[in-house]
């Protein structure tokens, strides 16, 4: 056993065998609301205002979005890369989100506006333990979500420029909702369009 | 020495008679009994906050001491979750505060189960051999013997105990990150802390 895990570490990561059934799946809840809340600290000592909050925020999501494509697309034993947007968008708000927070968001396209769509979420598991001060109003730390987001869309080939914004819910005023704007990069949309002729 | 073991008088009664086999069943009911996340979201924040820090930091040991700060700051709240949720009453001594937290806390809050090695009244060595920061990850060659990944476990420790009066260090000895089997942590009791009563307490 020792000599087996000597031998798993000493390799190159990518060429270990990966994890099967029962490796990690979960951890608690309250070590990665610790850990995000620790994150958010650390960002508000470093800048005052929210756009750069939420620009910091959103580039941490992107990395993580960047490295889960691939290991969802993995674990749901995915036979194929998604090439259409909306095919995208669905595996993103059920997929994704059920693998991440064990729930469904809700995709919407625009009608006004071509190639742009909407995630809606209304309440999102890592702002459930986060308040947000008076001289930060209007920051919604479910950037982050929208930058794991921005990670996915580009790691499948989908520029776009994703922005989050934080709606307040009259049933529900302490948890406002989570909508993630997602507006598709004009070349993608070109691409796309034969598609709906 | 220092130490004065009068501080730990107060024992209760659940813990007079304490076995390891006792804090095992305490840590899969605290596992089971919490609400959970799927672990790599937790794996892959953890190394986006490393990758900005790096980017924020010029020198690595700048980022070892961050990382530090970090879990210090977790560990001041997290022992009162800890606390709460597990039902333990104070340890006797150091030893136990050494299986507490390699039997108990860590399953609880990471899920895997941690041991030990030469844990005495003063100091104890814990051994993780499954830790969820360190999935998929791999150092590049320049990194490897100046990062310390896991650092913000060491801050942790740090700040939980600090908050029951115990003052210690904790240093990263052995990391798989650096092609070691197992990751240890080193923690050394440097001072019991007074027990300060809160102003305006009769």
């Amino acid at each position: 056993m020792e000599e087996l895990r000597k031998k798993n570490n000493s390799l190159n990561v990518v060429d270990r065998k990966l994890p099967t059934k029962g490796f990690h799946n979960k951890v608690s809840l309250s070590a990665f609301s610790l850990l995000f809340s620790e994150l958010i600290q650390y960002t508000h000592r470093r800048v005052h205002n929210v756009k750069d909050f939420e620009r910091r925020l959103a580039d941490i999501g992107y990395n993580v979005g960047l490295r889960l494509l691939e290991y969802i697309s993995w674990k749901e034993k995915a036979t194929k890369r998604e090439t259409e947007f909306e095919r995208i968008l669905h595996f993103i708000s059920n997929t994704v989100w059920k693998m991440l927070f064990g729930k469904n968001a809700r995709p919407e396209k625009s009608k006004q506006v071509a190639g742009r769509y909407m995630i809606t979420e209304d309440e999102t598991l890592v702002n459930k333990f986060i308040s947000v001060p008076k001289d930060l109003a209007g920051l919604s730390c479910g950037s982050f979500v929208g930058g794991i987001v921005e990670g996915i869309l580009y790691a499948s080939e989908f520029l776009a420029k994703v922005t989050t914004h934080s709606v307040q819910v009259p049933e529900n005023p302490r948890f406002p909702r989570t909508v993630i704007l997602i507006e598709l990069d004009k070349e993608v949309f070109e691409r796309e369009a034969p598609q709906d002729g | 020495s220092t130490q004065s073991t009068g501080d730990f008088r107060f024992l209760a009664p659940s813990m007079a008679a304490r076995q390891t086999s006792n804090l095992a069943k305490v840590a899969e009911n605290c596992w089971t009994k919490a609400p959970k996340i799927n672990a790599e979201l937790f794996t892959l924040t953890y190394g986006a906050i490393v990758w900005q820090l790096l980017k924020d930091n010029e020198n690595i040991e700048d980022v070892n001491n961050q990382l530090e700060k970090m879990g210090y700051n977790i560990g001041l709240r997290l022992i009162d979750e800890f606390l709460a949720r597990s039902n333990l009453g104070r340890c006797k001594d150091f030893r136990e505060t050494a299986e507490v937290i390699a039997k108990v806390a860590f399953k609880m809050f990471l899920g895997v189960n941690a041991s030990l090695r030469d844990s005495n009244d003063k100091e104890f060595v814990l051994i993780l051999d499954d830790n969820p920061l360190t999935d998929f990850c791999e150092l590049p060659e320049s990194h490897k013997k100046s990062l310390a990944y896991c650092n913000i476990l060491c801050g942790v420790i740090r700040g939980s105990l600090e908050m029951v009066q115990m003052r210690v260090e904790c240093q990263l000895i052995k990391s798989i990150l650096r092609g070691d089997e197992v990751s240890e942590i080193k923690v050394v009791l440097k001072e019991i802390l007074k027990d300060e009563m809160p102003i305006g307490d009769d």
